[in-house]
């Protein structure tokens, strides 16, 4: 069966408690693309990648990654799929009682029966990729965060899979660091043949590397576009988000009662707050 | 209208503790179901005994030494008090094998070993470690709990054995070295006193089911801990208090069964 969109989301609803944090989310992500996916914090952004990859189960829609249903499948289905994805966790996630040789070889030792020299091998590739095979021997406390995040990136990709997830991969890196983890995905995209996704709030950078958006706001989608469209945008939430404005759709405040009735009491209202 | 917060506060703790009970056993389930990767690939189960037996082997052995030594001397001023000091050996023996062996073992490596599984789990939790392997496929129950589980269940009646021994030597070498019991003495009443399956092998099933309790204590605290610095702290400090009860308890409830007296 060919697709051309290696994931289709329908009406994806999800809530946490009685918190509505998804609330009809529609998505089509192409074969091959890199799709960044974008919005404040706590918008629900990596509760989105979290259903993809079957970690949360939705409240109502679907989810179809590669022509399978994510959120009927039991665990062993959701483990068999998985096996196809990789994510970069935000801060890397590296094992820390392990070499960065032996996390990039965790997934291959676990998933096949391949000898020791081959996963070595391939390892070695891996991790030449990232730029990082002089590393091999250090341990995970011994990087900084860019190289941690260099290594993340070598374990999520140690079994070529066909969808790589980034959960917000630009936080907390310096400028250099943020703009090579931006050309290694770019490059590992297209190297493996993989459709990426990726959360994050980095308007420039992702601009540069990825082929499509999608602005989520309140558990919905709210805008979308190539980078040229959104870069041409005149809607408000778009503009206030690639200006980086503090207030406009996006709220600065929390919503909340009067402030003056919150300092003096209920006999302040109508009371003016100068 | 009279207020019943209080027992309305006291009825929800009790929920509240019972549910948690019961997520504890469907967790002790899921790892007995899990068990295959721990088992089947041995090595992963071995380091975890490295972990938490070998590395506790100092502090039970000095531990048991010490113990041994003050059963000696107080076993001895309190025996010559009714001029039976021959039976010291018996004395030392009998209460170490059927109780301190596996008691204060299990509370040492409760605080010992416990504490480290409780903290290393909720650590590669908070740090999403746990969430990493579970995206790669892999099955942090099977893979990260289901070893530190055996491991400890299986250093547990080792670790009671040799506190055991060292205590014997140590009120061995108070009564007898230092204080002057009749060596032959000592080792032949101990011999004719001590029965394997009553004596020995009771004090074995208690070290066993220690060993299940700590375990299962500290990987569940750990993996059901906040993911925070505090909250891998309270599931540290609970993972050794609520160990410590659980081993007294239980050693009552077992006592209770082994050492009755018939009728």
């Amino acid at each position: 069966m060919s697709d051309d969109f290696l994931i289709r989301i329908e009406n994806l609803q999800f809530a946490y408690d009685a918190r509505p944090v998804l609330q009809g989310i529609d998505m089509r992500i192409p074969r091959g693309g890199i799709v960044a996916i974008m919005g404040g914090s706590g918008c629900g952004k990596t509760t989105l990648l979290r259903c993809i990859g079957g970690q949360l189960k939705p409240a109502g829609g679907s989810i179809r990654v590669h022509g399978v249903t994510v959120n009927n499948l039991d665990q062993a289905g959701i483990y068999a799929l998985r096996r196809h994805m990789g994510m970069l966790f935000q801060f890397g996630a590296l094992f820390t009682d392990l070499s960065v040789f032996d996390n990039v070889a965790f997934p291959l030792r676990e998933h096949t029966d391949l000898p020791e020299s081959l996963i070595r091998d391939l390892v070695l590739m891996k991790l030449e990729a990232v730029g990082l095979r002089g590393a091999r021997d250090r341990m995970p406390a011994e990087l900084s965060g860019g190289m941690a995040r260099r290594v993340a990136l070598a374990r999520a990709v140690a079994l070529d899979p066909a969808l790589i997830m980034y959960d917000e991969p630009f936080t907390g890196l310096d400028p250099i660091s943020l703009g090579i983890i931006g050309q290694l995905i770019r490059r590992l995209n297209s190297a493996l043949g993989a459709t990426s996704i990726m959360v994050t709030h980095d308007i420039q950078e992702s601009l540069l590397i990825v082929d499509y958006i999608y602005f989520i706001a309140a558990g919905k989608v709210v805008a979308e576009g190539t980078p040229d469209d959104i870069r041409r945008s005149d809607d408000p939430f778009v503009r206030q988000f690639v200006r980086a404005e503090a207030d406009g759709p996006a709220p600065f405040h929390v919503p909340s009662e009067n402030f003056a009735v919150d300092l003096f009491g209920a006999d302040a209202r109508g009371m003016q707050y100068a | 209208m009279p207020d019943f917060a209080f027992l309305r506060r006291l009825g929800g703790n009790t929920v509240d503790r019972l549910w948690r009970l019961g997520v504890a056993s469907r967790f002790f389930v899921a790892i007995l179901l899990n068990s295959g990767t721990a088992l089947r690939r041995y090595p992963l189960t071995f380091r975890e005994i490295w972990f938490s037996g070998v590395l506790s082997l100092v502090i039970i052995l000095v531990s048991g030494l010490f113990v041994g030594l003050v059963l000696g001397m107080q076993g001895y001023e309190i025996l010559t008090r009714y001029g039976s000091d021959t039976a010291l050996g018996v004395m030392v023996a009998l209460s170490l094998l059927r109780e301190l062996g596996p008691v204060i073992a299990g509370l040492l490596f409760a605080s010992r070993a416990g504490s480290a599984i409780a903290a290393e789990i909720g650590l590669m939790k908070a740090t999403e470690q746990l969430k990493a392997m579970d995206m790669m496929a892999v099955d942090p129950v099977a893979r990260v709990v289901a070893p530190r589980f055996w491991g400890g269940v299986i250093s547990m009646p080792f670790l009671a054995a040799l506190f055991s021994c060292m205590g014997i030597f140590g009120g061995w070498l108070i009564g007898v070295v230092m204080i002057g019991v009749d060596e032959g003495v000592f080792w032949s009443q101990m011999q004719a006193a001590v029965d394997f399956r009553h004596d020995v092998l009771n004090g074995v099933i208690k070290s066993v089911v220690f060993g299940v309790a700590v375990s299962l204590i500290a990987v569940f605290e750990g993996y059901d801990s906040e993911p925070t610095a505090e909250g891998v702290s309270r599931a540290i400090t609970r993972a050794v208090v609520t160990s410590a009860l659980a081993i007294l308890a239980l050693d009552f409830v077992l006592t209770s069964f082994m050492f009755r007296e018939s009728p």
